[in-house]
């Protein structure tokens, strides 16, 4: 992980390279890709192999196994005949259990064998998985870094030219307070037109305090045509 | 279609805890989103997606613009300001002082949007903050 975070600290820092130079050049990254693939490939062949060997060993195992009861069985057999004094079939039979453990004495030490190859293999899968993902993290780190300079640069290219997104600090700030301004504007004209629009109205106030003529009122028409006044 | 085109065309008919997103795709090799969030439009926020992550980034002064004399003060600042800020960190891009999110690419449609929102807001906070200290 440290080179390829060195590397990009390095290039990074200083104005080593100029605005648009790549930080890693194509080919080198595709070397990585390249070497990320082998090592997958690898993985995958190690995977097969590590299957082979287990099956090996299960078969070793089953061996074992089946040689154990087979003794164990002649084991009996070698006490029957013992039993019977018959010491020549005894020893025929104790022959035969030496043959077997012989074997399976040459069978366990394949089982052996075989687990100590299976634990390197896992072994191998793992270390090789880590350094993947970390060649993966690299990559990552690297092709991020290429996205977000090029984003940039294409936003540079065709916005700043054009529009006000790129200006400097003090431009978008003046920006952002005139709109600010603009809305609290807003906000008190609403507030004005509200009051206008309301109760505390100065016509209002002069209709409550009978100085301005109110509304037509029914009692009042009809007292007026009572009285025989037409208007 | 690519994951930046489909965000074009959902962005642009949300209306997410009051905000619309205005989206304008950014043409070259890179693919990259434009996006004014309403009421906070006046800072853009433009989206890219890497294999790892979809960052948006919003651009708020190239460098030069930090009095020399106050750059070693405001980068302290800006570092000590990091952890607090909400999903947002400082960063330079290339010429720029840049506040920025990055998001799984997994991420739904909402934390995108929640991501814009605070970006945006946490951009105009970043721009006031930083106006003592422009040349």
């Amino acid at each position: 992980m440290s080179s390829v975070f060195d590397k990009l600290w390095t290039a990074l820092r200083g104005g080593v390279r100029e605005i648009g130079d790549a930080i890693v050049d194509n080919n080198g990254i595709r070397i990585f890709e390249q070497e990320i693939k082998d090592a997958e490939a690898n993985i995958a062949a190690a995977k097969r192999s590590l299957t082979e060997v287990m099956a090996n060993k299960m078969q070793a195992a089953r061996k074992v196994d089946e040689l154990s009861q087979s003794i164990r069985q002649n084991e009996t057999y070698a006490e029957k005949a013992l039993a019977q004094n018959n010491e020549a079939l005894a020893l025929e039979v104790a022959g035969k259990i030496a043959a077997q453990e012989n074997d399976r004495n040459e069978q366990q030490a394949i089982v052996t064998r075989l687990e100590q190859q299976i634990e390197q293999l896992k072994g191998h899968i793992k270390k090789a998985e880590k350094l993947i993902a970390d060649h993966q993290r690299e990559l990552a780190l690297v092709r991020t870094t290429e996205s977000v300079q090029k984003a940039t640069e294409q936003v540079v290219e065709n916005v700043a030219s054009n529009n006000s997104a790129m200006n400097s600090a003090r431009e978008s700030l003046e920006r952002i307070k005139k709109r600010q301004e603009m809305r609290q504007d807003r906000m008190a004209a609403g507030d004005i037109l509200a009051a206008e629009m309301g109760d505390g109205t100065l016509d209002s106030k002069l209709e409550a305090a009978g100085i301005k003529g109110g509304k037509a009122d029914a009692s009042a028409v009809l007292a007026r045509i009572k009285a025989g006044k037409t208007q | 279609m690519s994951q930046l085109q489909e965000l074009t065309f959902t962005l642009g008919e949300i209306n997410f805890e009051g905000h619309t997103f205005n989206c304008l795709p950014i043409k070259g090799s890179q693919q990259v989103l434009q996006v004014l969030v309403s009421e906070l439009d006046e800072v853009p926020i433009y989206m890219t997606i890497t294999d790892t992550q979809i960052l948006c980034i919003a651009y708020l002064c190239r460098t030069h613009e930090i009095r020399a004399d106050k750059q070693t003060e405001v980068h302290r600042s800006m570092l000590e300001m990091n952890v607090a800020m909400p999903l947002s960190s400082f960063a330079i891009v290339e010429d720029y002082y840049v506040v920025f999110g990055a998001l799984a690419p997994s991420s739904r449609q909402e934390d995108i949007c929640r991501e814009l929102i605070t970006l945006a807001a946490n951009a105009y906070d970043a721009l006031e903050a930083l106006e003592e200290f422009l040349n």
